[in-house]
């Protein structure tokens, strides 16, 4: 891919207040940066932490995520269960290497079209500064690396000689099974 | 309590009574005052209006010095007060400001990091030492002898001499008010209100024109509409049955106090004192009258009814 | 019907929206690349989706190509799913087969400056759609009963007018042969009649406004179908759509409604007399404060109830409160054999059962004390519009003679300031909508009183409505003198001789090019209309938004005025925003009818995105049970597994989410569909 990389941002958001929020800014003509897309779900506490980490992997740089004001969930709680799981869930991407500023949830009610438009401009900005995280393209990466690592181990320890399983297929031999070495 | 203290053209000058009698109170007070060394004048009113840029640069200027001290400034004087703040809101707000005075400071080898708080002596008063630390500095709670009216045991009303306390009217003027209000109501500040209180006096409640101008500079320039105003400011005081103003700022007290004549005959006499806060504070602090300045009024204040006298009087008023 | 068992064939359609979308997007170049994705077999641009050609189109494509899933790339869902998803059904495809994508809202109208990243971000969506519509299932929209009872809180002009409509449709007439439909009026001052009571006349015909009003009160109070219930408020509301269950708490008059005649014997003998115990009456609220009721009172005379009250605050047998038993009771030696006074009477509850639900609790007006330039509550003869009426009215505190606050002096200049609080940015930015007419309608009322020379302070004249300009022009013949410009101040200290005594107005008159000071006897305050103190309280009750100035949201602005988010629920009336009474009168009979078809429809339908447990995939672990806000999940305790009740659950998915082994699924929300519209938004690069 030789195009300039643009920051590719999936949002999730909630039907009765951000999505809702999200329409208002376009019947108001807001304009704002377009890298997001919007996943429509009936509630922030419908957003799966899998829905998150599958973002990510498929190639998204930044996840947002948009739910109610606490007190006004249409669901009386969701969006709480969504803040509890959000809080988690940066904790693990942390210990992934994912950047805080990669993720981020706002509570934006439908009267609040120009929230919108600036939680979507920040965030832009903030992905923009962060870089690409490209995680498809490390799969890849660390796909092949795993394909070949087998290969490398069994050719080194050829070189060295220690007479284990992996080379003895490395050198073509039947591979030992349980059965095999048993009998 | 110690702060810098920047008097400004005014109080060296026309409004020397100010610093005559600022200076003595805070140090009945017990807070020191330093003056900052090698002050300039900050451009006033007239020098923003001109180029706000070299004005910023100017006020900036005794900003820094400020800095250099690193106390909080006390500015007394109502337009130097405003400069001040309003040079640092600019900075803050234009970056291209920012880079002139910056350049202009580094010229001098001074420089200006973030800001250097400025305060009012109204504010300093009320919310760092306290009115209640004042109340207990006040030995000449200040009391008139006059004619004051009660009602006998029979239940009619009789009048007699006796003591009562003086009603003063509180007159803010307009630049501590507006356009940043930063220690007191846009609208109905009361700090002063309060202060008087506490010094033992009456405050007129209901004087609607406590930060309404008082001509400024016009009543040298278009006295048409500067005199106006100020008589109807001396006016309305008269109608509330003040027995004198009180006031904050040297161009208003020069105002209100140096142009009775005038005012006398394009409108009618509307004699009435006119006094620095400040001064009013050392009278109930017991300091001699002399050391305050106030000799150096038009309009002189009446004479105070010391504690003897109002030991001796029948208490109408407790 | 599983997507794998039969070929999967997808018809695309990409909507220009005239220009709104095709300025912007390139839409054949959408369509174009649609074509490319697996399983799309038709793949089109249109110019208008939405009209009946555009959906004539889907249906004849659907059976021409034999598509068994839509997908239409327009505006957003919110507005047109409906649409389409009946388009798509009245060809024979289960219109759960659909799935709309949003290049509208989403896309055209916020990226106008960037037409090729909006068309990239088009595709991207598209696939997305593509990828998802793969996923679904048919599924069958559920119908939920819908109970013919209908509650109405607020009994202002709106709430009685709905009342009576419904009250008096087909099926309570005795022909009908049906059981007669129930209407709740649930109104917490002790009287209904609203706003609207306290108003002298009403604009621009200047009727009497209690006497076109109380007719319908009386009516409301005697209408053997409507159950009136005044001094009560809805403390809760609890079941789903159709079927509401709600809390009423009666507040306590401590008179026993059943028993009181309405004599008021018990008033005129109460021991607080105006002439021997002036402080210990209270502010009388009907007469916004501007004289005295005592502690038994009744809040006007045409009140509907006729019931008396005790306020319990003011009432010398109770102590703030609290009964005390001190004082003599001669209002109960005056109510003799009646018996109707019960100082012990407790607050009580009562649960209602009702299908539907209008709401149409009014407005408060603006506190004029927020403007404190204006000097209301500082100068005495300032006054608020609501307290000029008062002063006008027959009935009023002054018996309709207009005096200042001295009780005695008729003012000669009187001065109507428009727009307080109103069209600004320090208190609300919106416009009030009533004021100028009933500021116009106040200077013909104040002029006809007294005589006084009329002053109107004004921004702009706003008489919209039937008759309105025309009320205008009458006002200008009358000799009433509107100066055009926002007043900076009222003020009290003169600057002549002549000014001395009266309230100075001072404003920029931008007609004529200069500040002017007018002096006037009397100040009169035009204040605007904000949201009830406590609209957020309320709207939460019924699950309702407010929109940004605090106004309960309807569900869209020009379509739906007095719809909400949720079926059967309906606004009506002020408590939406700002307006006159026959606005408010049409609100209420939109909001009546629309209840009505919903009621004899007889059914709502519900969106069928309910969660459901796979039986052999729950371990029981119950992490889900605590999360549901509407206990709809159940343990069944010998089987050791959850299960979800269809008709409580409401479809939120939180439980979906929770689930750790991926056991609960939500239809039309299921993780495969969100899954591939995640991969579809992003494997366009």
């Amino acid at each position: 891919m030789t195009k300039e990389w643009k920051p590719r941002i999936v949002a999730f958001f909630c039907n009765w207040c951000t999505y809702t929020a999200a329409d208002l800014a376009g019947v108001s003509r807001l304009q704002y940066a377009t890298n997001i897309r919007v996943i429509r779900l009936m509630c922030s506490g419908r957003v799966d932490p899998q829905f998150i980490l599958e973002a990510f992997a498929r190639g998204a740089d930044g996840v947002l995520i948009g739910g109610c004001h606490p007190f006004d969930c249409h669901y009386v709680e969701g969006n709480y269960k969504c803040l509890r799981r959000y809080e988690m869930l940066k904790r693990l991407l942390a210990d992934m290497g994912i950047e805080a500023g990669r993720i981020r949830l706002e509570w934006i009610s439908a009267a609040e079209g120009d929230k919108v438009k600036r939680v979507v401009n920040e965030m832009s900005e903030t992905i923009l500064k962060l870089g690409p995280l490209g995680l498809p393209k490390k799969f890849e990466q660390w796909d092949m690396e795993m394909e070949h690592f087998a290969e490398q181990v069994a050719r080194k320890e050829a070189a060295a000689g220690c007479g284990c399983a992996a080379h003895a297929a490395a050198a073509g031999a039947e591979p030992q099974t349980r059965e095999t070495t048993h009998a | 309590m110690k702060y810098s203290y920047f008097p400004g053209c005014s109080l060296k000058g026309l409004g020397r009574a100010y610093e005559e009698s600022l200076l003595p109170v805070m140090a009945h007070l017990g807070v020191e005052v330093q003056e900052l060394p090698d002050w300039n004048c900050c451009g006033a009113t007239a020098y923003m209006s001109v180029d706000e840029g070299r004005a910023s640069v100017l006020a900036a200027r005794n900003l820094a010095i400020a800095q250099r001290m690193g106390l909080s400034v006390m500015a007394p004087c109502s337009a130097c007060y405003l400069v001040l703040n309003k040079t640092q809101h600019n900075l803050a707000e234009y970056p291209a400001m920012r880079q002139t005075v910056d350049r202009a400071l580094g010229a001098v080898n001074l420089t200006l990091k973030g800001e250097v708080p400025v305060r009012h002596p109204l504010d300093v008063l009320t919310n760092d030492i306290g009115l209640e630390a004042i109340r207990q500095k006040v030995t000449h709670p200040l009391r008139l002898m006059g004619e004051v009216t009660e009602k006998a045991a029979d239940g009619t009303l009789v009048r007699r001499t006796g003591v009562r306390p003086l009603k003063v009217v509180p007159y803010y003027g307009c630049q501590i008010v507006r356009p940043y209000a930063t220690f007191d109501d846009k609208n109905d500040p009361t700090t002063m209100d309060r202060l008087i209180e506490a010094l033992g006096a009456e405050v007129v409640t209901d004087y609607r024109l406590k930060t309404k101008c008082c001509g400024g500079s016009l009543t040298g320039t278009v006295p048409d509409a500067g005199l106006r105003l100020v008589y109807i400011l001396l006016k309305e005081a008269l109608k509330h049955g003040a027995d004198c103003i009180v006031t904050v700022c040297p161009l208003c007290q020069y105002n209100l106090d140096a142009f009775h004549a005038q005012i006398a005959s394009r409108y009618e006499p509307v004699r009435i004192p006119t006094v620095y806060f400040s001064q009013l504070m050392g009278l109930a602090f017991g300091l001699p009258a002399r050391e305050l300045g106030l000799h150096r009024g038009v309009v002189p204040m009446p004479a105070l009814a010391g504690p003897e006298a109002v030991a001796a009087a029948q208490p109408a008023v407790a | 019907m599983s997507a794998k068992q039969e070929e999967i064939r997808i018809g695309f359609y990409v909507c220009h929206c005239g220009h709104n979308i095709g300025k912007t997007v390139n839409c054949p170049e959408v369509a174009k690349f649609v074509a490319t994705l697996p399983h799309v077999v038709h793949s089109v641009d249109y110019k208008y989706m939405c009209s009946d050609p555009g959906q004539e189109l889907i249906r004849l494509d659907i059976q021409q190509h034999k598509l068994n899933r839509v997908v239409v790339a327009s505006c957003s869902p919110l507005l047109h799913e409906h649409t389409f998803r009946g388009a798509c059904a009245a060809a024979g495809l289960n219109p759960y087969y659909f799935q709309m994508v949003n290049i509208r809202e989403h896309d055209s109208w916020v990226h106008a400056d960037n037409p090729v990243e909006a068309t990239e971000k088009a595709k991207a969506l598209a696939q997305a759609a593509v990828e998802r519509v793969a996923q679904h299932k048919a599924l069958e929209v559920k119908r939920v009963p819908i109970h013919q009872d209908v509650l109405i809180v607020g009994g202002g002009i709106a709430g009685i007018h709905a009342a009576l409509t419904i009250a008096n449709s087909f099926e309570n007439t005795p022909d009908s042969g049906k059981p007669p439909r129930k209407v709740y009026l649930v109104e917490r001052e002790p009287s209904i009649g609203g706003h609207m009571a306290k108003f002298d006349k009403t604009f621009p015909t200047l009727d009497c406004a209690a006497c076109i009003l109380t007719p319908k009160m009386s009516e409301v109070g005697a209408h053997e179908n409507i159950e009136l219930m005044t001094y009560s408020e809805v403390a809760k509301m609890d079941g789903y759509v159709g079927n509401y269950t709600v809390t009423v708490r009666h507040k306590p008059r401590y008179i026993i409604a059943d028993l009181c005649t309405g004599c008021q014997d018990c008033i005129s003998h109460c021991v607080v007399q105006p002439e021997k115990s002036p402080k210990l009456m209270a502010a009388n609220e009907f007469n916004e404060g501007l004289d005295k009721r005592r502690p038994v009172y009744i809040p006007f005379p045409q009140a509907t109830p006729q019931i008396v009250l005790i306020d319990p605050m003011v009432c010398l047998n109770f102590r703030k409160g609290v009964l005390t038993d001190k004082c003599k009771k001669s209002c109960v030696t005056a109510c003799g054999e009646k018996k109707a006074i019960d100082f012990t009477q407790k607050e009580t509850t009562e649960e209602l059962k009702v299908g539907t639900i209008i709401v149409a609790t009014g407005f408060k007006a603006f506190d004029s004390r927020r403007k404190p330039e204006y000097g209301y509550g500082v100068y005495p003869n300032v006054y608020t519009a609501l307290e000029v009426e008062r002063l006008v009215n027959a009935s009023g505190p002054t018996g309709g003679h207009v005096v200042l606050r001295d009780g005695r002096t008729k003012p000669k200049t009187i001065g109507i300031i428009h727009c307080v609080g109103s069209r600004d940015e320090r208190t609300h930015k919106w416009c009030s909508r009533v004021c100028c007419m009933y500021s116009l309608k106040l200077a013909h009322l104040l002029h006809e009183h007294t005589g006084a020379e009329m002053y109107n302070f004004y921004i702009d004249i706003r008489t919209p409505g039937k008759g309105y300009e025309e009320f205008y022009g009458k006002l200008l013949e009358e000799g009433v003198n509107f100066i055009r410009g926002r007043v900076g101040e009222v003020t009290d200290w003169a600057m002549t001789p002549e000014e001395e005594g009266k309230l100075v107005i001072r404003v920029e008159d931008t007609l004529a090019g200069m500040v002017r000071r007018i002096p006037v006897d009397m100040v009169v305050l035009a204040t605007g209309l904000e949201p009830q103190a406590d609209a957020q309280e309320v709207r939460r009750i019924f699950n309702m938004s407010c929109g940004t100035e605090g106004f309960f949201l309807e569900r869209h602005p020009k379509l739906a005025p007095v719809n909400t988010f949720t079926d059967g629920i309906f606004i009506a009336g002020a408590c939406q925003g700002p307006r006159d009474i026959p606005d408010t009168v049409a609100q209420a009979g939109a909001a009546a009818a629309e209840a009505m078809a919903l009621i004899s429809r007889g059914f709502v339908e519900q969106e069928p995105n309910t969660a459901f447990i796979l039986d052999a995939e729950c371990s029981g672990c119950k992490s889900c049970i605590p999360l549901c806000p509407y206990t709809a999940i159940l343990f069944d305790e010998a089987r050791k597994k959850a299960y979800i009740n269809e008709a409580l659950c409401k479809g939120c998915g939180t439980c979906v989410a929770s689930c750790p082994s991926g056991s609960i699924v939500q239809n039309l929300f299921e993780d495969d569909q969100v899954f591939s519209e995640i991969h579809g938004v992003l494997a366009y690069d």
